[in-house]
């Protein structure tokens, strides 16, 4: 039950974006929906996940001093590897998401779980860890973009349920920071309660 | 497993490693979504053509026509109803956007009247340039049913009567740009 506590630490008590405010660029920037929070977090989830295996794998063949390029271009390869793949097969979501998918390579996350935990430790531990950071991303942004949708169009997933406009802030970039702001209240509240 | 020392010969070795395998691993993706990236641009530029355009029942793709600009080449696809022109969707670009060419499809009608613009593609910045597409702003309504001939194609800073982008001149400007060109290329000859 070892890799039980990588993955619930990833998921939950370090959040990446409630707890750790790793990545919020991506996830201020796209979390006008759920899809695209969703999608965003998916594609982290991925090339989060190759990453680390890649990096666990290959973690004594990179001497230290060229640590920090090596991963770089890890994590730049996979990343360009998701854009086609979306580009080929989810032109959809493309057209929303394209804009950003080149952002992961930045996102410190990946970086970050590349360098403080694949690089030390073991194949099974890297993969829970990549799994419960990413899937802690991608709910984390679910939250966020269903808040913003809801609030921001009157609707969940595409389905309108109000007429007319919602409130327009939430869509735009203030909202996100307000919605983010409440959400890491309320996540604070549960974790002290669970503590 | 030690860890490899930091040696010269050590970093340029596993560097040059790392950088052709995933050189390598890149070129194969490559392939293997070349094929479909282009069907998908294909059935995405068929969907601006149709949005762009008026009611028609003719073939666009079938008798598209090209006219060499500025260097390079703007594609038409007329639409014809009962083998009327009804309106012509051209595709045209810009190099002056902020970050790489802009693409767009430009519905004309017959008198040279703006019926419709879709963004094909732009590396604008997410947030800023990106409102220059359909449903992130009303900036590309503005131009809808307007005729260039009384309805000068620059943004007011530079004199004209396109309401600009906030904080996003060069984006408005290059969309204009591209929005011109290919009425100036209608109207030299592309209206057939």
């Amino acid at each position: 039950m070892n890799q039980w506590k990588n993955f619930n630490k990833g998921f939950f008590r370090e959040n990446a974006v409630f707890v750790l405010f790793l990545g919020l660029c991506p996830t201020l920037g796209v979390t006008t929906s759920v899809i695209n929070g969703i999608g965003m977090g998916l594609a982290t989830t991925f090339v989060l996940l190759m990453s680390n295996i890649v990096v666990t794998l290959a973690k004594s063949f990179i001497p230290d001093k060229v640590r920090i390029p090596s991963f770089i271009v890890i994590i730049a390869s996979f990343v360009t590897v998701v854009e086609l793949l979306m580009q080929a097969y989810l032109p959809g979501l493309f057209n929303e998401l394209g804009l950003f998918i080149p952002l992961i390579v930045v996102n410190c996350l990946v970086l970050g779980r590349a360098e403080a935990f694949a690089s030390k430790n073991t194949f099974t531990s890297s993969v829970f860890d990549a799994l419960g950071m990413g899937f802690g991303f991608t709910m984390a942004l679910f939250f966020l973009g269903g808040v913003r949708e809801i609030l921001g169009s009157g609707s969940f997933l595409g389905f309108k349920f109000i007429s007319g406009d919602g409130i327009l802030l939430f869509i735009l970039a203030p909202g996100a920071f307000i919605a983010l702001g409440y959400l890491i209240m309320i996540m604070n509240k549960i974790n002290k309660k669970t503590a | 497993m030690a860890k490899k020392e930091s040696t010269f010969s050590n970093m340029v070795i596993s560097l040059s490693v790392i950088t052709l395998t995933a050189s390598i691993a890149l070129g194969f993706v490559y392939e293997l979504t070349k094929a479909p990236i282009a069907a998908a641009k294909y059935a995405a530029k068929m969907k601006a053509i149709n949005e762009v355009l008026p009611a028609y029942n003719n073939l666009p793709n079938e008798e598209v026509y090209k006219i060499a600009v500025d260097n390079d080449t703007l594609y038409f696809y007329p639409a014809r109803e009962d083998n009327k022109l009804v309106g012509t969707a051209i595709e045209t670009f810009t190099k002056k956007g902020f970050s790489g060419n802009i693409k767009l499809m430009v519905g004309i009608l017959p008198d040279g009247t703006i019926n419709d613009i879709v963004v094909l593609e732009h590396k604008e910045t997410p947030g800023l340039g990106d409102k220059m597409s359909k449903g992130k702003s009303d900036f590309s309504l503005q131009f809808h049913g307007k005729n260039p001939e009384n309805f000068n194609l620059s943004i007011r800073k530079d004199g004209g009567d396109v309401d600009a982008i906030t904080a996003t001149t060069i984006s408005s400007r290059a969309y204009c740009d591209a929005v011109k060109r290919a009425y100036n290329a209608y109207m030299k000859g592309g209206n057939k």
